[in-house]
């Protein structure tokens, strides 16, 4: 490396650069919170339920199979438009009765099959964790997944 | 091994080995269900196997970047530790919290949030562990001389112990979660990491071949100013498709591209090293490990992330098995290489002995490397046929899967191969045997005149 660079201007460089960069992301940070409470997640409120949904999914650990707008696991399927591609997306109490027809029927115990668990989930939270998925499903995810297959 | 409190680093290793056995006896069994999905099923689900498979590697490798700090900081700050007590109370507390996170795994006790499922009185316990380390390090280093080598990593250290604090922040609002859920787990492998990952090899470049310290500082500070000005910004592309603003498109895919540079520049500068330094050393092991890092850090960090790093990319590839393919080889290039390269060169000083199983610790070299190398070959082929079957073409996710089981079954042997290097490398490391299995050639002295094409 040339001689202009020595060690003490790679370092100052270093420190001056990264305070740089840490500042603009904290401001774009701020800026995408903003967006995401007032924008992009605005399409339906986010009540009680929802939270309790979102509880439940995180307490069975949903997300170490599936992946949820894209990110998770990938053993699967995506779950972030679900309720689309059931058709309803719209529909609270249809939503609710396919989802937990889902889940009773699981496991399938089909031979070579991947299985999902059974797991104990009362009326009032299959309830709020059917709102969750469809208060997901409406965030303005820039238009992704490409396909209702997720 | 010059100061007595460096043996500490000794205990380090040895749990970080024990938890790298069962993170990759945990992925062979996750990647067995892939092959054959009615195991185990109604007992421990795959997605218990998961959280101790990517748990268990969390933390053994923090758990081998404290061991390393212990081990480098008393050399390069030339004085003991501050304190040996603390340095075991903190693996103490990190080992509790380690086995009963996964104890309680097991029985369906557990957080929601991938990789950061702990248990809030293990995350509590991490918090006052890392305390405990900053607390320790800190002091040893403010007391002693002061190196690039103990900036940067303390540096990186310092701050991965405080991006900790997200792992507490769970918001209501699933987007607000994902944003912050970022700011620990990108933050961390693509940035503070990437500190610690390059002081670590400055170190062991700085032993190995005997270059100046001047020439190996001075790259250290541009390798992690490449590192921060593009891992930072680079978030972004992980804010594509997640409910953040659309500029993070541009800003993401800019940036995380830059991200290639860092890791092209470790490996350089591990070779340009070698090259210039000349030094003979009898750890040719973790020589090989070294260079092995850095060079497999470019492919699965650089190569790979840059794959599908581009927004238009990234759009069809977002969460198929060619993000599986890139975690992988990313995580054993860059942190999984690079620990096993300084325990490499630590083990034998700290049992106070000349290196020794160096061929038998090679050959796990190999197998791993190359198991993992095949591994990403074959997710890669995977993923690119679920992008098009699934994202372009839009065919259901269930119906791809089942088109792709060769590929998972070449994936579990790959698996097979690593699992068995790994065993192979935790063996060398700790059972002494009296003989190499190849004795090695008498040592030559260097070339007296230049050679020619030199
Ligand atoms: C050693 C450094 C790195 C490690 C350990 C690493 C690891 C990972 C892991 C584990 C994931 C999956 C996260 C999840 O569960 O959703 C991931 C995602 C990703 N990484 Fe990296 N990575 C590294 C560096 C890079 C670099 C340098 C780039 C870009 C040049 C990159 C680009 C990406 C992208 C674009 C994704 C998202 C993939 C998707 O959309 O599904 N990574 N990385
Ligand atoms: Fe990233």
């Amino acid at each position: 490396m040339a001689e202009i660079l020595t060690k003490t201007r790679a370092r100052n460089i270093f420190y001056g650069g990264s305070i740089f960069f840490v500042v603009v992301f904290i401001a774009l940070t701020a800026q995408s919170h903003r967006h995401i409470v007032k924008t992009s997640t605005a399409g339906m409120p986010l009540t009680e339920q929802v939270a309790l949904g979102k509880h439940v999914w995180e307490k069975n650990s949903c997300i170490n199979c599936h992946t949820l707008h894209g990110e998770g696991a990938y053993f699967a399927p995506e779950i972030g438009n679900v309720m689309t591609r059931w058709g309803v997306a719209d529909d609270p109490e249809t939503a609710y009765e396919i989802l937990d027809g889902w889940m009773q029927a699981q496991p399938s115990g089909i031979e070579g099959r991947r299985q999902m668990p059974h797991f104990e989930i009362t009326e009032e939270e299959m309830r709020a964790l059917s709102e969750f998925l469809r208060w997901a499903d409406q965030t303005d995810t820039q238009g992704w997944p490409p396909n209702d297959a997720g | 091994m010059k100061y007595q409190s460096q043996s500490v680093a000794k205990a380090y290793f040895y749990c970080a080995m024990a938890l790298f056995g069962i993170q990759v006896l945990g992925g062979l069994l996750a990647g067995w269900i892939y092959v054959s999905p009615n195991t185990l099923s109604e007992i421990v689900p795959f997605n218990v196997i998961r959280m101790i498979h990517t748990n268990a590697l969390i933390v053994w490798l923090l758990l081998g970047f404290f061991g390393a700090a212990y081990f480098l900081v008393p050399e390069e700050s030339e004085r003991e530790l501050y304190s040996v007590k603390l340095a075991y109370l903190q693996l103490i507390i990190l080992m509790v919290g380690t086995l009963g996170a996964v104890g309680s795994y097991l029985v369906g006790i557990h957080g929601g949030r991938e990789f950061l499922e702990q248990p809030l009185w293990v995350k509590f316990g991490i918090l006052v562990a890392a305390v405990i380390f900053l607390f320790n390090i800190s002091m040893t280093v403010l007391a002693g001389r002061k190196t690039a080598i103990t900036n940067v990593l303390l540096m990186g250290l310092w701050l991965l112990c405080l991006l900790w604090v997200f792992a507490f922040i769970n918001p209501d609002n699933l987007s607000l979660d994902k944003m912050y859920w970022w700011m620990v787990i990108h933050l961390w492998v693509e940035a503070t990491w990437e500190l610690v990952m390059a002081a670590i090899l400055g170190y062991l470049m700085l032993k190995l071949t005997g270059v100046d310290r001047e020439v190996v500082e001075k790259w250290l500070y541009v390798i992690v100013a490449t590192a921060l000005f593009s891992g930072i910004l680079g978030t972004g592309h992980h804010f594509y498709w997640i409910g953040t603003p659309g500029y993070w498109q541009w800003i993401g895919s800019i940036f995380s591209t830059f991200e290639v540079i860092p890791f092209f520049l470790m490996m350089s500068f591990a070779f340009v090293m070698v090259w210039k330094g000349r030094k003979n050393h009898p750890n040719k092991a973790a020589l090989l490990w070294s260079l092995g890092s850095s060079t497999v850090a470019f492919f699965g960090a650089g190569v790979w992330g840059f794959l599908h790093t581009l927004h238009g990319v990234n759009f069809y590839s977002h969460g198929t098995q060619i993000t599986a393919a890139h975690g992988h080889l990313a995580f054993y290039g860059a942190y999984v290489a690079l620990n096993l390269a300084i325990f490499t060169y630590a083990m034998p000083m700290l049992r106070g002995r000349d290196p020794y199983n160096q061929v038998l610790n090679m050959a796990s070299f190999w197998l791993m490397t190359g198991g993992m190398t095949f591994m990403t070959f074959v997710l890669t082929f995977a993923g690119t046929i679920q992008t098009h079957m699934q994202r372009v073409l839009g065919e259901n996710y269930m119906d791809v899967q089942d088109s792709l089981s060769l590929f998972y079954l070449m994936r579990f042997g790959a698996g097979a191969a690593v699992v068995v290097g790994a065993l192979l490398f935790i063996y060398s490391l700790v059972v002494v045997r009296k003989r190499e299995v190849i004795q090695p050639g008498p040592a030559q002295p260097g070339p007296a005149q230049s050679v020619a094409g030199e």
